[in-house]
């Protein structure tokens, strides 16, 4: 058990927590926190590889980690607004009573 | 050619017309039908009297009297059936007696069917007969003749059965038909076997005809398998239509019974007209009837000819042995017509065609009378036919006794009345034949037992008083030969019929009594006209030939015979209707056994009728079962396959193409299911992916 | 896998499941911080100061601000109906599980393709700039453009419609 390992299998656990809510919560809001929660999980991922792998100066892991995390922040804040939007017409933020793609 | 050898066919024609018209006239138009029949058949009688007159003339400046006219009928292959008419002395005379006597029997029928309901019936089917009368003897083709022979059977059957409801008219039109039919079968296959072997079936045709000298000796050339010649084969097959229409010995069982038709029927058809078919049939074919293959001037009989005078001998000497014991008053004239039919075939065998059809002729006229004179009894009877019931009608109906009383001594042959003559050439000529004397001595028997049977008759209708009773001028139920058409009270109510009755048996018996001098040794015309040879007054005739004696011997015999009918039953008055009949007291088990005619119809019921109704039972049982069950078959088969086809479409067809459409929209719900619009459902199913893939991936990877 | 790993890993294990299983919506975003907080500092512990850094300024301090704000205007009268779980979502759970199995099990079977490296590599802020602006210049514009558009976007999605009738006073 290498501390790479142990990184990964912390970053596999976090993922599997992110789904596991994305999956399971009933408001939106969570649905989207745990999405963030997964890309997190990416994150240490690739920072994990860039410190135990292979030619650390590229710096390759802390750049794709620094843009992902841009990337997270517009895209949460587009959700989020979505989420307001829709809270706004329908009143609810309940994934349930969301389904009028339904069909 | 001449306008009226042209025309020949109107004669026909014409009552065929009335005839059309008044079937589709309705009930009530008795005048209508009436007046077509009788107009049409006057007009047919000036037409015939022009074709006499025709003949007449070709015949005084010398001319062949013979012309004919053929025309194509139809064609198949490269033969021509060809039909026509021929005018000869033969059809002349034929022609003018059917118009005459048919004329006269139509204005008596106006009188005798006054009170029947089914009066246009009755003249439309009379109508039809004469028209198909006129068609047999005007017919060159044996063919046309033939078809016209079958109408005239068909219209006999429905005058028979002309009251249909009475079970014993349909059951004797019936046997009429059927018995005329055993007859035609035969003359079919001659008509058959003469075209085959001649070519034609056109009786004078320039040389080319099959009673022309060509054809007849071809005929003769030609041999059977069984000895004769084909010529004799065919005038006997010929020959076998006629005995079943003339009422020859054995298929003689219908006439009697077809005295269950209307008195003018009985009068028309199965004594002056149909019946004499048969006897015409056999003048008409006489150029193949007496061809043989003897020695040139030499006179022999043919073999043809010997059969018709053997059955002509035997069927007079049997009608005349039954008509001694019978009690029905057209009963008794119809056995005598069935003897004196024997008599006519009997001269034509012997004597040849002028013989047989001089008894022809004068035979129509007073048997017409005697027939025409019963019905006019049994009108005033208000339908009784029973002689025991009758009596004393003498002094009641006088017109009608006077010409009864002609007509009856005209048959008997009473010296100088029509009768004597004719029967008087048959006897002569049956004397001189000189294969045997048998014949001879048969129709000398005979007429001793005609004039007995007649003077019985006479005796037991006109004489003494009246034994007619309110009961049996009742619907008469305990008399099976009553017609329906009575309406009298009784006996003080007969009287003498209507002048529309009695003025045509006036006339006939003017001809009863005058036909007869047309046809004395003296001065021969008819038999003249017909031969085509030459005439001359010469009384002294009758002492060549052996004539005299022979004459004598049948006056003689005629005496005897008045005599003995007198000794019977005139002597001591008839005065009731029970008391057994004079002579049956002779010998009461031969009086039965004529009084059943020998029990011919109980043979033939016993013997033919069984056969034929265990054949049609047979044939019903086949129909039934087995042509029924197998169309059954085949019909359940066809619904067989068609519940099956239903069965498929409905379940197969049908719901197969539901059950798709079925499973469609099935499939479609459940993979609309995917979508049910639940973000987290859809995520799920990409981590599901993820799943999948990565282990795909990392077994890969390891392997 | 030293004691600080440890330490780390489970306050973020903490943060992040007690964000991810409570029932208020506000502790769940106060869980998700703490875990957020907790993996920045693993991060600055692997040695990735900046990202760590960068991870508390934008996600902690943004994105569950955010997370927050949008739970207190999205908030109905009716209080939140219970979590309870139903096939749809233990069938969830049990997919987490698969998932976290399946990634575990790839982890733990193979063994690295390259040598571990054990000594920490240098990464300095100014090495990750002159990085952004050598090597991966592109992307930064790149992603300059994303965050004017999402922020452009955002803007447009959560503006409010009925924004004319503010004046008449019914909202």
């Amino acid at each position: 058990m290498n501390p790479l390992s142990g990184c990964l299998l912390l970053s596999a656990f976090l993922f599997a927590i992110g789904l596991a809510g994305a999956l399971t919560r009933r408001n939106a809001i969570l649905v989207l926190i745990g999405i963030e929660l997964m890309l997190n999980a990416a994150n240490l991922n690739f920072i994990a590889f860039w410190r135990y792998g292979p030619h650390p100066e590229a710096l390759t892991g802390v750049m794709f980690a620094i843009f992902s995390i841009s990337v997270a922040a517009a895209e949460a804040a587009v959700g989020l607004s979505i989420i307001l939007a829709v809270y706004r017409h329908s009143r609810t933020t309940d994934l349930d009573k969301l389904n009028s793609m339904k069909g | 050619m001449n306008w009226i050898v042209r025309n020949l066919w109107l004669i026909p024609a014409l009552p065929l017309f009335a005839a059309g018209i008044s079937a589709l006239a309705k009930q009530k138009n008795r005048a209508l039908a009436a007046g077509l029949a009788i107009g049409s058949m006057g007009i047919s009688f000036l037409l015939a009297l022009c074709a006499f007159a025709h003949v007449l003339v070709l015949r005084s400046s010398g001319q062949a009297t013979q012309q004919f006219f053929n025309f194509p009928w139809f064609q198949f292959g490269n033969d021509w059936l060809s039909l026509g008419w021929v005018l000869n002395p033969l059809t002349a005379v034929m022609l003018v007696m059917v118009t005459f006597v048919g004329l006269l029997i139509f204005i008596f029928s106006i009188g005798y069917m006054e009170h029947d309901e089914n009066f246009t019936r009755f003249f439309c089917f009379l109508a039809l007969f004469a028209s198909a009368m006129l068609g047999v003897i005007i017919s060159n083709s044996l063919l046309l003749l033939f078809m016209c022979w079958e109408i005239v059977g068909l219209t006999s059957y429905l005058l028979i059965g002309f009251w249909y409801f009475k079970p014993s008219a349909a059951a004797a039109a019936k046997k009429a038909f059927i018995t005329t039919r055993i007859g035609d079968l035969p003359f079919f296959l001659g008509i058959v076997w003469l075209y085959s072997q001649t070519g034609t079936l056109l009786f004078y045709n320039n040389g080319a005809g099959c009673l022309e000298p060509t054809a007849i000796t071809h005929l003769l050339s030609q041999t059977t398998a069984i000895g004769f010649c084909v010529a004799t084969g065919i005038a006997l097959l010929i020959f076998c239509g006629a005995i079943g229409k003339s009422g020859q010995f054995p298929l003689h069982v219908w006439l009697p019974d077809a005295m269950e038709g209307p008195t003018p029927v009985s009068a028309l058809i199965h004594a002056a007209t149909m019946v004499a078919a048969g006897v015409f049939l056999v003048a008409r074919v006489y150029p193949l009837m007496s061809a043989h293959n003897g020695i040139a001037g030499v006179l022999t009989t043919s073999t043809a000819l010997q059969a018709v005078t053997w059955i002509g001998a035997i069927t007079a000497l049997f009608g005349s042995l039954v008509a001694v014991a019978q009690f029905d008053i057209k009963r008794i004239l119809a056995y005598s017509t069935v003897s004196q039919l024997g008599y006519m075939m009997m001269g034509l065998g012997v004597g040849g065609v002028a013989v047989g059809m001089f008894h022809l002729i004068t035979h129509a006229f007073f048997k017409a009378l005697l027939f025409l004179g019963a019905g006019s009894i049994i009108h005033g009877c208000s339908g009784e036919q029973d002689i025991r019931k009758m009596g004393g009608i003498r002094k009641l109906m006088p017109i009608t006794f006077a010409t009864y009383a002609i007509a009856m001594l005209a048959l008997c042959g009473f010296p100088f009345f029509s009768g004597f003559w004719s029967k008087d050439e048959i006897l002569h000529a049956a004397h001189h034949w000189n294969i045997s004397q048998l014949p001879y001595y048969m129709g000398a028997f005979a007429a001793l037992l005609t004039a007995f049977y007649m003077t019985r008759q006479v005796f037991y209708v006109f004489a003494g008083a009246s034994r007619l009773t309110e009961e049996s001028t009742d619907a008469s139920h305990a008399d099976p030969h009553a017609n329906t058409a009575d309406h009298h009270q009784g006996p003080g109510t007969i009287h003498e019929s209507p002048a529309v009755m009695t003025v045509p048996l006036v006339l006939l018996s003017v001809f009863a009594l005058l036909l007869g001098f047309f046809g004395t040794p003296a001065w021969p015309w008819f038999q003249a006209f017909l031969d085509d040879s030459p005439l001359a007054v010469n009384f002294g005739a009758f002492f060549e030939g052996g004539i005299l004696p022979v004459m004598l011997i049948s006056s003689l015999i005629v005496f005897l015979g008045l005599g003995l009918g007198w000794y019977f039953y005139g002597r001591k008055p008839i005065v009731s209707a029970e008391a057994p009949d004079a002579v049956g007291r002779l010998s009461p088990p031969i009086f039965t056994v004529l009084g059943h005619a020998f029990y011919f119809d109980a043979l033939y019921g016993a013997t033919f009728i069984r056969l034929n109704t265990l054949l049609s039972r047979i044939s019903d049982w086949l129909d039934r079962w087995v042509w029924n069950g197998a169309v059954k078959t085949i019909t359940s088969l066809v619904f067989g396959f068609a519940h099956l086809d239903n069965f498929l479409d409905t379940h197969v067809v049908n719901s197969g193409f539901d059950e798709g459409c079925e499973s469609v929209s099935l499939s479609g719900r459940i993979l609309s299911r995917l979508q049910a619009g639940r973000v987290q459902g859809y995520l799920k199913i990409v981590a599901c992916a993820l799943i999948v893939f990565t282990i795909l991936l990392l077994w890969k990877a390891r392997v | 896998m030293t004691i600080s790993f440890l330490l780390l890993a489970a306050i973020t294990i903490i943060g992040t499941a007690a964000a991810m299983s409570l029932k208020n919506l506000v502790h769940c975003v106060l869980a998700l911080s703490l875990g957020l907080v907790g993996l920045a500092a693993l991060y600055m512990q692997l040695g990735a100061q900046f990202v760590g850094f960068t991870q508390i300024l934008v996600y902690v301090g943004a994105v569950a601000i955010l997370a927050a704000f949008a739970i207190m205007m999205t908030r109905s009268a009716s209080p939140a109906l219970s979590n309870t779980a139903s096939s749809f979502r233990a069938s969830g759970a049990l997919i987490a599980v698969l998932v976290f199995a399946v990634l575990a099990w790839a982890t733990l079977s193979g063994t690295p393709a390259q040598p571990i490296l054990t000594t920490a590599p240098e990464s300095s802020v100014g090495q990750v700039g002159s990085a952004l602006m050598h090597r991966f210049v592109l992307p930064l514009e790149v992603i300059g453009l994303l965050l004017t558009g999402a922020l452009i976007g955002a803007g447009i999605l959560a503006m409010d419609e009925h924004r004319g009738n503010q004046p008449r006073g019914e909202r």
